[in-house]
C-alpha cells in the first residue's frame, strides 16, 4: 500500500512538513524535523530506484484520476537517477547544515531556512516525477521561489541583489516555459507528456510548434545557466549561504538539464528537436563556448566560491555537450557527468562552507597556509579538485572518458581536444587554491584557525568518498546512466 | 485586414509582453522592473485565456439546448499561474524593500556604484 504510493509520498512529505519547520520555534527542533524528512526522502528514493530497476517505468495517477484527465506521475530510469541525486545531496547536506547555518544566519531566520529548504526539495523532486507539462511549471516555480529566498539569506547585502537578479531572470525563464507549454496545448489539446508526444508529429510542421520549441529551449536554458544565459549564477552562488551554494550547485541546475532532456526527447522527440530544428548544433556551439570562456574566467577569480561558480558554468557545458551529440553514448555520458558533477561540486562548495566557518572568508589571499590548520578540509578540496580536473581514479575521469569516446564515435575529434584543453584550465584554477593553501607561509592570525567540526567534515568526505568510489568502480552508475539514456532515446522513437 | 482584426487578442498579448519585457531590461528602478515582470506575465495569461475561446461556445455549464462550450481548462491553469505570479511579485517587492534598507536606494545604477566601492 505504502510502496505503491511512493511517487506521491516523495513529493508530499517534504511539502507538508515544510510549514512545520516554521512553526517549531526552537531552531534545533526545526533542524531535526528537516533532517528526518530529508533522510526519509533518501530512503524513498532508494526504494523507487529499486522498483524502477526491477519493474520498469512507474506510472502513478494522482488521486486515482485516470490519465489524461488527472495528473500523471511518471518515473523512468533517468528520473529515478535524478531523484537519487537530489535526495542524496539533500540528505547529506542536513547534518552539515546545523553548524554552518548557526554561524552564517541570524537565529530568527533559521526556521525560514529549513522551511524554504524543504520547499525547494519538494519542487525539485516534483519536477522530476511529474508527467504533466503544466504541473512541471508549477513545481519549477515552487523550487525557484524558495531558492530566491534561500539565496537572499546570505550574510552580505549583495546576497539581496543576487537574489533579485536571479528572481528577474528566473521568472522570465519560467514564463517562457509557460508560453511554450501554452502553445503546445493549443496545438495538441493535452498537457500529459505522453499524450503530447503521441499527438505532436501530426502537427509538428507548424510555426506554432516551432515557436513553442524556441520558447521552451530558451526558458530552460536560463534555468540551467547555459552560457550566455548564466549571468545570474556566479553572484547567486557567491553570496548565498554556504549550504545553499552547495545544495543549489549540486541539484538546481542539474534538474534544469533534466527538464531540457524531458522536453527534447520525451515531448518534442529526437526527430523533431535534432533533425528538424537542428538544436544539436546550437547547443554544441554554446557548450563549447561555455567550457572555454567560463573556465578562463574562473582562473582570474580571487573569491574561491565565485571561481567554483564559474567552473559550474563550464561543467554544465560538458553535460550539454554530451546531450548535443544526440546519441545514446553522448546522452549517457552527459547524464554520468551530471551525477558526478553534482557530487564533486556539492563537496567542493561544502569545503568552502567549512573554511568560511573557521576563517570567515573564502578569499584566496586569506587562505594562505591554511592547509596546516585545516588538513582534512583542504585534503577534501584537493580530492574534489582533482576529480574536477578529471584525473584517473576519480569520478571526473570516468565521465570525461565517456564524453571523449562519444565525441570520437561521431568523429568530432576537435571536441575531444577541447575536453583535454579545458581540463588543463581546470587544473590551473584548482592549483591556485592549492598553491595558496599549501605552499604559502601562513598569515599572522592563522594559528588561531582550527579544523572544521566533524558534523561538517563527515558529510563532505561522504560525497568525496562517492567520487573516489565511482573513480574505481563505475559499473553500477554507468549502467544506470546508459539505461536512462536508452529510455529517453527509446521513447523518442516512434 | 481580417487577419489583423481577427487576432486582436494576440496583438494585445504581443504589445503587453514587449512592454513588460522592455521595462524589465531598460528601467534602472527595481520597483519598475518588478512591475514590468508582472505585465510580462499578465500577457501570457491573456494568451492562455484567448486560446480557450471556442467560436459560438458559451460558458462551460451544462444547460438544455446548448452543445458548444468554451474550454474551461486554460482558465483553471491561469488561476494557478496568477497565484505563482502574485507570489513572485510579492517576493520581488519584499527583496526591493530589503535592498532599499541595505543600500539606501532602489536604483540599479547606484547599487552598482556602491558594489564597486566595496
Amino acid at each position: 500500500m505504502l510502496l505503491s504510493n511512493l511517487p506521491a509520498l516523495q513529493v508530499v512529505i517534504p511539502l507538508v512538513s515544510a510549514p512545520a519547520c516554521l512553526l517549531l520555534r526552537n531552531p534545533r527542533h526545526a533542524w531535526a524535523c528537516a533532517l528526518i524528512v530529508s533522510w526519509l526522502v533518501l530512503a524513498m528514493a532508494l526504494l523507487l530506484l529499486q522498483q524502477v530497476y526491477t519493474l520498469g517505468t512507474i506510472s502513478y495517477a494522482i488521486g486515482a484520476w485516470a490519465t489524461p484527465w488527472g495528473i500523471e506521475y511518471r518515473i523512468d530510469m533517468a528520473g529515478a537517477l535524478m531523484i537519487l541525486v537530489i535526495a542524496t545531496v539533500g540528505a547529506v547536506m542536513m547534518p552539515y547544515a546545523w553548524r554552518s547555518i548557526q554561524h552564517e544566519l541570524h537565529s530568527k531566520h533559521t526556521g525560514i531556512y529549513y522551511t524554504c529548504y524543504l520547499l525547494c526539495l519538494t519542487g525539485l523532486l516534483g519536477i522530476v516525477v511529474t508527467g504533466d507539462a503544466f504541473n512541471l511549471f508549477v513545481f519549477l516555480e515552487i523550487s525557484s521561489l524558495s531558492s530566491y529566498v534561500l539565496i537572499s539569506l546570505g550574510s552580505s547585502r549583495r546576497a539581496l541583489t543576487a537574489a533579485y537578479q536571479y528572481l528577474v531572470m528566473g521568472t522570465i525563464g519560467a514564463t517562457f516555459i509557460l508560453i511554450g507549454i501554452g502553445l503546445l496545448y493549443m496545438m495538441t489539446g493535452t498537457l500529459n507528456m505522453q499524450d503530447i508526444s503521441q499527438r505532436l508529429p501530426a502537427v509538428a510542421d507548424t510555426r506554432t510548434i516551432r515557436v513553442a520549441f524556441a520558447f521552451v529551449t530558451v526558458g530552460v536554458s536560463i534555468k540551467l545557466a547555459l552560457f550566455p544565459l548564466h549571468i545570474w549564477l556566479p553572484n547567486a552562488y557567491t553570496y548565498a549561504p554556504s549550504v545553499v551554494s552547495a545544495f543549489m550547485a549540486a541539484t538546481a541546475t542539474k534538474v534544469g538539464v533534466y527538464v531540457l532532456l524531458r522536453f527534447f526527447f520525451t515531448l518534442f522527440g529526437l526527430q523533431f528537436s535534432f533533425n528538424a530544428m537542428h538544436v544539436g548544433n546550437i547547443l554544441m556551439l554554446l557548450a563549447v563556448a561555455a567550457i572555454l570562456v567560463a573556465s578562463l574566467v574562473a582562473i582570474f577569480q580571487d573569491n574561491v566560491k565565485r571561481m567554483l561558480a564559474y567552473s559550474s558554468v563550464a561543467q554544465i557545458g560538458y553535460i550539454i555537450l554530451g546531450i548535443s551529440l544526440a546519441t545514446t553514448a553522448g546522452i549517457s555520458a552527459g547524464m554520468l557527468h551530471l551525477f558526478n558533477h553534482a557530487m564533486i561540486k556539492g563537496a567542493l562548495f561544502m569545503t568552502m562552507g567549512c573554511i568560511f566557518l573557521r576563517l570567515g572568508s573564502v578569499e584566496l589571499r586569506d587562505m594562505q597556509g591554511l592547509a596546516r590548520q585545516m588538513p582534512w578540509t583542504m585534503a577534501a578540496f584537493v580530492a574534489g579538485g582533482l576529480s574536477l580536473v578529471g584525473l584517473p581514479l576519480t569520478s571526473g575521469f570516468i565521465s570525461k572518458w565517456y564524453l571523449v569516446n562519444a565525441a570520437l564515435a561521431d568523429s568530432y575529434w576537435p571536441l575531444a581536444v577541447l575536453i583535454l584543453v579545458s581540463s588543463l584550465l581546470a587544473l590551473i584554477y584548482i592549483w591556485r587554491v592549492v598553491e595558496a593553501a599549501y605552499f604559502h607561509p601562513p598569515g599572522a592570525d592563522m594559528h588561531k584557525v582550527r579544523e572544521a567540526p566533524a558534523s561538517m567534515l563527515i558529510p563532505t568526505w561522504l560525497l568525496i568518498g562517492v567520487n573516489l568510489y565511482i573513480g574505481i568502480d563505475a559499473g553500477l552508475i554507468t549502467a544506470i546512466a546508459q539505461q536512462g539514456a536508452a529510455s529517453l532515446i527509446g521513447q523518442a522513437l516512434p | 485586414m481580417s487577419e489583423l482584426l481577427g487576432h486582436y487578442n494576440y496583438w494585445i498579448v504581443i504589445v503587453l509582453m514587449m512592454t513588460g519585457f522592455y521595462t524589465v531590461i531598460a528601467r534602472p528602478n527595481l520597483v519598475k522592473k518588478v512591475i514590468g515582470l508582472f505585465i510580462f506575465q499578465t500577457s501570457v495569461f491573456i494568451l492562455f485565456i484567448s486560446m480557450a475561446k471556442v467560436e459560438g461556445g458559451t460558458a462551460p455549464i451544462i444547460e438544455e439546448g446548448l452543445s458548444v462550450y468554451s474550454n474551461p481548462l486554460p482558465h483553471v491553469l491561469i488561476l494557478t499561474a496568477i497565484v505563482v505570479s502574485l507570489a513572485t511579485t510579492a517576493l520581488g517587492l519584499a527583496l526591493v524593500v530589503r535592498i532599499h534598507d541595505a543600500y539606501g536606494t532602489s536604483n540599479e545604477d547606484d547599487i552598482h556604484v556602491q558594489d564597486e566601492e566595496d
